[in-house]
Parts: C-alpha cells; structure tokens; sequence
C-alpha cells in the first residue's frame, strides 16, 4: 500500500483490465464498431456522390423570335459544351410558367430584332434570365454565359475575318486543382467533418453510460483513479476512430481518386491530434450531461451542424462577420479541414499546418483539462 | 382513448423540459445556431485576399487595379515585387489569388492588341476560387467596356444582359436560410424523437408501458404529438427570426408553409420513432439518428443543388422528407408559389410519415429484448 514502484505497476494492471472490459463492452453492442467503420463508408458515399458543386447539364428554357442563321449560330455555341441543356418554348409567357414549375433554371431570350441589331453600333441584347433563388447557381450559369458569348463572339470575328477587339484579356491559372474539381476540395473536408461525428458520437455516452446504469458507483469502490478511468475510455476509441480515419483517407485516394500530395505521416500525426480533440468533446458532453439521454441530444445539437457549416469546408471563412469569424475557432474542424486540403492537394506546407496543428493541440489540452476537472470521483 | 394518450403526451413533455439540461438543448442551440448560421453561411465572398504583382507601372495598370481595390469583394493585402514572391502567398494561404500585370500592358492597350492579364488563384476551395474568378471577369469586361467606348473601339456584336429573378442581387443569403429553418427543424424533431423509445427500451421502461391498457396506436400518438407541439412552437420562432431579424421576404401564404411544416413534421417525427423503436441502447439510438440525419441534410439540397448529383443519388433522394420541405420553404419564402403548385411537394411528406409511423408502431409490439 505504501511503495511507490508497487503503485504503478498497479496503474499498468488496472488501466490493462479497464481497456479489456472497454473493449468486451464495445463487442457485446455493436453500435460503436458501426460508428467507427459503418458511418464513415455510408457517409462518405453519401457525400461523396451527393455533394457537388459542379453544375453541367443545366436546363434552360429558350426563346428565338425569329429564327435565323444568326441566331442558329449563338444556340450552337450554346448546345456545343455540356453546361446547358437547352429546350426550346414558343414564347416568353411559357418559358416563365416553365421557370416557375422548376423545370429550367433559366431562359436564354433572343428578340426579333437580333440578327439586325447585330450588325449596328450598339451590338444586339442577349437576354437571360436565371432564377435567383439558388444564388450560387444563378452566378455559376452567369459565369458560363460569358464564356460561351466569349466563345461566340471569337466565332463571328474570325467569319467576319477580323480580329478579336478585346482591351484587357484574362488568363486564369488555377493552383493545385486545375480542373476545378470540387471533389478534390469536398472529400477531404468531409473527412474532418465525419471525424469530428465519430469522435464525439464513440465518447458521448460512455461516461454518461456508467452514471446511468450506476456501474459508475461500483467503480469507485475499486483502487482505479480518476486519471485511470479516463485513459481507460480514452485509448480503445482511440483505435476505433484511427481505424475509422484509415478507411476514410483510402476512399478518398481508391474510390474518389482525390490526390495525396503532402506525405502520409503527416497526415497521420494531424489525424491523430484531431480525434484527441473530437474525443475529448465526446467526454466532456458525457460528463456535463451525466445521462445518456441528454448526452445523446446535445451531441446532436452540438456535432454536425456546426462543423458542417463554421468549418469552412463549405463557406468561406473570411468572408464570415467578424464576430462569426472568431466563432469558428472555437470549432475543432475548421483547423483539421485547412490541414487536409492542404495536405491533400498542396502538400507539406509547413506554415499552414503547423500552425492549425498547434492551435488543435492547444484545444486538445484545454478539454482534457476540464475533463479531468469535471471528472470528479464521488457521487453527487 | 384521449385521455390515455393525454397522459402520455404529459409524461413525455414532462421528461424532455423538465430536466435543465435537457430543456436548454432543445430550446437553445437551435435559435442561437439560427443567429450564427445565418450569418456564416453564405456564398457570397466579401473582402477576399488579392495580392498585385504590377510590371507596368502604368496609369491603365493602375486604374484597372483601382477597380479591385474598389470593389468590396476584394482586399489588397500584398503588392509583390518578384516572380519568386508569388508562390510562398499563395502556398501559405495569405492572398486568394494574384493578378499579374506584365510591362507590356500599357503599350498594348494602346496599340490595341490584347493585354494579358494573369490571375493566379489557390484552387485548393474550388467554389471559392469559382466565385472569385467570377468577379475577376466582371471587373474586367466592365474595363474593357469603358475602355473601348473612351478610346472609340468598336465594342462587340452583341452585349449579354443577365437579370436574375426573385433574388436580383443573388445574395445567397435569402437562399440559405430558409434552408436552416427546415435543417433546424429536423434537428430538433430528432432530438426528442429518436432517443424516446430507445431510451424506455434501455431503462425496461417499455415493457411496462406495453403491459398497461394502452394500445399501440396511442403509444404512437402519444410519443409524436411532443415532437409535433415542440417542433411547431421551435419552428414558428426560427420563421419568425429569419423574416424580422435576416430580413428575408416572406412572400407566400402562411397557409401554405404551414401545411408544409405539419407534413414535414409528420414524416420527420415517423423517421425519429422508426429509428428509435428499432434501437435497443440509446447509444444505437444516437447512431440511427446521425445516420438518418446526415444524409438527410446533405441529399435536400440545402447547400448543394440536387440536379448536381448523379441520377442514382437523385433517386435516393426521393425519401429524404427535407428535400420536399426545402422545395416548399424555399417557393413559400421567395417565389410566392402557390398551394396547388406545391401538391407534388406535400404528398411525399405524407406518404414517408404513414409508412414510418406504421412501422414504429409495429415495432413497438415486435421488437422485443
């Protein structure tokens, strides 16, 4: 009882048989083995296929009052790329009942007057009208428009053997995603958000779980300290949510070809800091709430939406208000989703990750500090 | 009957507000969550990072950069001096994009051949870098235009005119949330759902409500009219705050909405009862629920549209209830569209809350543990 070396070697002992007894525990309900590797692979298909933000295919209505070789030229142009699917109505009033039904999300309007007007100083109006409702849309139809008038305008100058007059010409590159596949940045954004779901679903009811059922009493009783209990929780999740991190990357590389430029350590060393601070949200939820029936609502409330949203996976955080943009640093996804599109498709850029990287170590140390406070070995 | 049913509604409502915590997480998060999303989510860029790497040096150079420093979509935060100092910005995510201005801009402006006009942009956020090459190009062709009609070149053959309906200044914002009134609503409707039955199942509670007179029906009735009463009242205030605090035009009729908002709730609640009747812990409660939330909010087309998903996923996403009730949030707020316009949208709700309804009551007589 009195030997310092005698107690640790019980700590080694006691945190070996807490580890066992976590582990038969997640054998006998295998809800935890489904979070770990059922929600990942269900999720990241779900989001995987269902998430894109790569319009093609849009369905726009069109209106030619008088049909000519002028204009047959334009509605070429038009129907050549892959970005509108073009279906022609007699008049403005029917393409208008057709936008409003939501079968077009836009209508291309050509007046009678186009083929004349074409040839006056003033050039003749294309019209288009894109709903507004999906704003986003609207400005990706916008943007093709004035690359097929663009393309267009080129044609008519080369038929009218003359050269293009254009001021200023602009020369787009785009870095690190060329094509601008929105795959590329999406996936591995996802991944921090699944991560942060599984970390926080696997842990938010285990300690909850023992108050509820009141094996937390019995436990107290036993020679176990509070620090004991908490790694014996903390590293059997930790697996699971490592294995659950592995399945994610390789069906971003295998199944959704998004490529790997940073190196693979690096990625695993920011995974495992990451689901330090998912975890660790999951226990502090199951401490706060010491039942699993509020456990469960606030890691509903708490997990998905403000990851999903204030992450800056899918808006921009610098475009937030201040006030908001100070919000996002408390959320642990905002760090990892810069992390992982960095590693992703840039590489080993040292100043963006180590600096995300130091600001979720600091938030991994600040819950496990008050888990440990929260967690208290008496009954209450 | 109703009596039964009344006393059951009361114990229910009883355990989800009557505990502080748990009063507070349902009631809570959702409006402040409405706050702060509405605010962070947006398409919209406003102040993005632009570095200028100026060769020329010239007045046209630096009225066409002018133009961006203007503009409120756009923040110089870098003038570069160097090739060399283009990539460490750009890698380390301190400017969005560069726009590089040769020294032979000037010269051929005034000659009249095309003067290029570089713009090196992170891709790593393609939707980001999508948006903001679209505002690149508008400042750009509106210089063109003015620069053509103050040097009298012929402008071209034929001008776009772009408007956009029911949201002329395409602010994403008037699409976003109303879309976070239906994603609110689902969460909170799963949050006293799916759990509720789990949870008697985990407690053995259950058993003895199933020995009591009651009958399945009115297990039913009784565990979804909280959700119904809780889900109307959190939703009515979330309605409110989106049209008296964000401002969004509610242009349709109430009637409407709120025909959309019972069946949403219907078919909401039937999902959260099927999930927990099926769970035996309220840990595989928990797990059902996420699994049905999260595609649930990603297949709507709350952020991303669904005609961009390929043709299976669309089929899937004919049993996500959020995907109707986006449709109609989104008509009601925006497009005034009428009820009979919205029947394709109703009818679905209905059809997903009869049939999970039905199978969470079955499941409450035949799921035993």
């Amino acid at each position: 009882m009195n030997a310092h070396p005698d107690r640790r070697g019980g700590t080694a002992m006691r945190l070996r048989g807490l580890v066992r007894k976590e582990f038969f525990q997640i054998l006998r309900d295998p809800s935890s083995i489904a979070i770990a590797f059922l929600m990942p692979v269900v999720l990241l298909l779900v989001f995987g296929y269902g998430v894109s933000l790569d319009a093609d295919h849009i369905p726009m209505a069109e209106v030619t009052e008088q049909p000519s070789t002028d204009t047959a030229a334009f509605l070429a142009v038009l129907r050549q790329n892959r970005y509108f699917d073009l279906q022609p109505v007699a008049d403005m009033a029917s393409a208008e009942a057709a936008m409003m039904a939501g079968r077009v999300n836009g209508i291309v309007h050509l007046r009678a007057d186009f083929g004349r007007r074409l040839r006056a100083a003033d050039g003749a109006p294309i019209q288009v009208i894109v709903n507004g409702v999906d704003a986003n849309t609207g400005r990706i139809i916008s943007g093709y428009m004035q690359g097929v008038w663009g393309q267009w305008l080129q044609q008519v100058a080369q038929a009218r053997g003359e050269r293009l007059n254009i001021p200023v010409d602009l020369q787009p590159r785009v870095w690190f995603n060329s094509e601008l596949r929105s795959r590329n940045f999406l996936v591995p954004g996802l991944i921090a958000i699944i991560m942060t779901l599984i970390g926080a679903m696997l842990t938010a009811l285990v300690m909850a779980r023992e108050w509820e059922r009141g094996t937390m009493e019995a436990l107290m009783v036993t020679p176990v300290t509070i620090r004991e209990l908490l790694l014996g929780k903390l590293i059997p999740y930790f697996i699971l949510g490592m294995g659950s991190m592995a399945l994610s990357v390789a069906m971003a590389l295998f199944l959704f070809h998004v490529p790997l430029r940073g190196s693979l350590w690096l990625l695993t060393l920011a995974s495992a800091l990451f689901l330090l601070v998912a975890l660790a949200m999951g226990m502090l939820i199951s401490i706060l709430a010491k039942n699993q029936f509020v456990a469960g609502q606030a890691a509903l409330v708490v997990t998905f939406l403000p990851a999903f949203i204030l992450s800056g996976f899918l808006f921009d955080i610098d475009s937030m208000p201040v006030v908001v943009q100070l919000l996002t640093h408390v959320i642990a996804a905002r760090y990892f989703v810069a992390i992982l599109q960095t590693i992703f498709m840039a590489g080993n850029v040292w100043p963006v990750i180590l600096g995300n990287a130091l600001a979720l170590l600091v938030m991994a140390l600040l819950f496990f500090a008050v888990v440990r406070r929260r967690a208290h070995k008496r009954l209450d | 009957m109703w009596r039964r049913i009344l006393a059951l509604l009361k114990k229910e409502l009883l355990t989800l507000l009557q505990d502080k915590r748990s009063r507070f997480v349902v009631i809570g998060p959702p409006l402040i969550q409405l706050l702060v999303f509405g605010y962070a989510a947006s398409f919209d860029l406003n102040h993005v990072k632009l570095a200028v790497y100026n060769e020329d040096g010239g007045s046209a150079s630096r009225q066409l950069i002018a133009r961006f420093a203007g503009s409120p979509n756009f923040r110089v935060v870098r003038n570069v001096r160097s090739h060399a100092g283009i990539a460490p910005l750009i890698d380390n995510r301190e400017a969005l994009l560069l726009l590089h201005v040769g020294p032979q801009f000037g010269h051929d402006l005034v000659v009249g051949t095309p003067a290029p006009l570089q713009v090196i942009i992170d891709g790593r956020d393609s939707n980001t870098a999508l948006i903001a090459l679209g505002y690149v190009r508008t400042i750009v062709s509106d210089f063109n235009q003015t620069w053509a009609r103050d040097h009298n070149q012929q402008g071209p053959p034929a001008r776009l005119q772009i408007r956009a309906w029911f949201n002329p200044n395409l602010e994403s914002r008037w699409f976003i949330v109303p879309g976070i009134v239906g994603l609110l609503t689902l969460v909170v409707t799963m949050v006293v759902t799916a759990l509720s039955v789990a949870r008697e199942r985990e407690q053995g509670t259950f058993d003895q409500l199933l020995v009591t007179p009651m009958r399945p029906t009115e297990i039913l009735l009784g565990k979804a009219l909280p959700g119904v009463l809780i889900g109307l009242f959190e939703a009515t205030l979330i309605i409110s705050l989106a049209v008296f605090w964000f401002d969004i035009p509610l242009r349709g009729q109430l009637l409407t909405l709120y025909t959309g908002l019972l069946l949403f709730l219907l078919s909401a609640i039937g999902a959260g009862l099927m999930i927990s009747s099926l769970a035996v812990t309220q840990q595989q409660g928990l797990l059902g629920a996420f699994l049905f939330l999260v595609p649930a909010i990603i297949l709507s087309g709350f952020a991303t549209p669904i005609a961009n998903m390929p043709a299976v996923v669309q089929k899937l996403t004919l049993i996500d209830p959020l995907r109707y009730f986006m449709v109609i949030l989104r008509g009601v707020f925006l497009e005034q569209t009428p009820f009979h316009l919205l029947i394709d949208q109703f009818w679905p709700m209905a059809v997903i809350g009869i049939c999970t309804l039905a199978v969470a009551g079955w499941l409450f007589r035949h799921r035993m543990y």
